[in-house]
């Protein structure tokens, strides 16, 4: 986002401001009047259904993200290509993101349910509020392995093993086909609708130039801009 | 006639187990610290009302976030659970009593404290000088003396868990039984903008913590004994 952002600006020479936050706090705070023009949410509900209360139009909703689920441990050697030890239930404690509202968690259980893995108990699955928090559960080794973003992975620098870091464990992309798809959804709301500029971000964001810094973070870009 | 799902009633008996088990162990280790802090004149007063003030200062983000660390296979907390072959403790509920006795300590030490302060030397050198032992004297004059303050502790230290809820957050895990108490289950409401089940239990929060401040305040005054945060 930063670095969208940073693009944008120099672009434009306009000024951008990113209030970050959970996808469903920064939702309850535009039905509630909070001053935003544009909202990236981390799934596609939210902005469908701002659009469904009169909050934006669904002409200026699209799609700029696709989010890539990973197995990752903070351990080199807990994780190996066919995520083997994830397979045969041998952990304390997996991590992933509350299922019940965090797009990554509910494809964390999709990939579960498609392995045909059933968590033996349900005290072996911690859940984090969000990814951020899963990434902590696993990164301060109290989980050995967890669900997070491949988005969180490039944005630390730990996509790549790197023999100068210290630290950089291991990970399993989970391939696409086990869990649906992760739209992430811009929509501008009712507050930018007016404003140039919004429309100027809503464009850079569907242009090449963003796509490409999208695709180089951790995420697919859709083909079909819809 | 409120409506609670089985995972909100899990979560209600949760919590009142947790504060409950805090709030015992509190009365028995912080009742020495506070007896202590208020009858010595030691340099480590100072040090030590200092920690024991800590959780009243940091944001749960910060003791949430080191006792996840300290408390993790790596951390000095969790090398000495490990070694003793009780494993690590966050995602527990041991894990959740041993942070909110931390978390809570200040309500429970310094009402004692200021109790214990507020009888004054006099009490207690007449109860030695008729030949009373040390523990004899905190039995039969420290604690009824001072009983106003150990009840203030007992309501404030139970509350204070009760309501606590970034630092379980943080250490928890969320899981059902174990540790998803009820804040963490009303924010779960919220996220999910189930804001129905949110309003049922939430609601039930603060007519509970009303209800409770307001026996404190009663109680306070029908006695006259006092409370200070120091």
């Amino acid at each position: 986002m930063k670095r969208l952002v940073k693009q944008f600006e120099q672009q434009t020479s306009h000024n951008v401001i990113v209030s970050y936050g959970s996808s469903g706090k920064l939702f309850a705070q535009i039905i509630h009047g909070a001053p935003f023009d544009l909202f990236l949410s981390a799934d596609q509900e939210l902005p469908s259904k701002l659009v469904a209360l009169g909050h934006a139009d669904s002409s200026q909703q699209f799609t700029y993200a696709l989010g890539r689920l990973v197995l990752w441990s903070a351990d080199s050697n807990a994780i190996d290509e066919k995520a083997s030890r994830l397979k045969s239930g041998d952990y304390t404690h997996v991590a992933l993101a509350n299922p019940r509202f965090a797009p990554y968690g509910r494809a964390a259980i999709e990939t579960l349910n498609a392995l045909g893995l059933v968590v033996s108990s349900e005290s072996k699955l911690v859940q984090g509020e969000n990814v951020a928090q899963a990434y902590q559960f696993i990164h301060s080794g109290n989980a050995e392995m967890g669900f997070i973003a491949l988005a969180q992975l490039y944005g630390e620098g730990l996509d790549r093993l790197d023999k100068r870091r210290q630290f950089h464990g291991s990970k399993w992309i989970v391939p696409d086909a086990l869990y649906s798809p992760i739209r992430q959804d811009l929509v501008v709301l009712n507050r930018g609708q007016a404003k140039q500029i919004a429309q100027q971000f809503f464009d850079f964001m569907r242009g090449d130039v963003a796509t490409s810094i999208i695709s180089k973070s951790g995420y697919s870009v859709s083909t079909n801009h819809d | 006639m409120i409506n609670f799902s089985p995972e909100d009633i899990s979560a209600i008996w949760l919590t009142l187990k947790l504060a409950s088990t805090v709030t015992i162990i509190l009365l028995l280790i912080g009742t020495p610290i506070a007896y202590w802090l208020a009858r010595t004149n030691s340099k480590m007063k100072g040090p030590i009302s200092a920690i024991v003030a800590l959780p009243l200062v940091l944001p749960p983000t910060v003791i949430g976030f080191y006792l996840l660390i300290a408390m993790g296979p790596n951390g000095f907390v969790g090398q000495l659970t490990q070694s003793l072959g009780l494993g690590t403790l966050p995602f527990t509920f041991g894990g959740l009593v041993v942070a909110s006795v931390f978390y809570s300590m200040p309500f429970v030490v310094q009402p004692i404290q200021n109790a214990i302060e507020g009888l004054g030397d006099r009490p207690l050198e007449v109860a030695a000088s008729l030949g009373a032992g040390r523990l004899d004297q905190f039995f039969t004059v420290v604690l009824p003396l001072a009983k106003p303050g150990f009840i203030t502790a007992t309501i404030l230290g139970f509350a204070h868990t009760v309501g606590e809820f970034g630092v379980i957050l943080m250490i928890g895990g969320n899981i059902p039984g174990e540790t998803r108490v009820v804040s963490v289950q009303i924010y779960d409401h919220v996220e999910s903008l189930a804001y129905g089940q949110a309003h049922t239990l939430a609601g039930t929060m603060v007519v509970f913590s009303f209800v409770v401040l307001l026996c404190l305040y009663w109680f306070q005054s029908k006695r006259g004994g006092q409370w200070s945060m120091k």
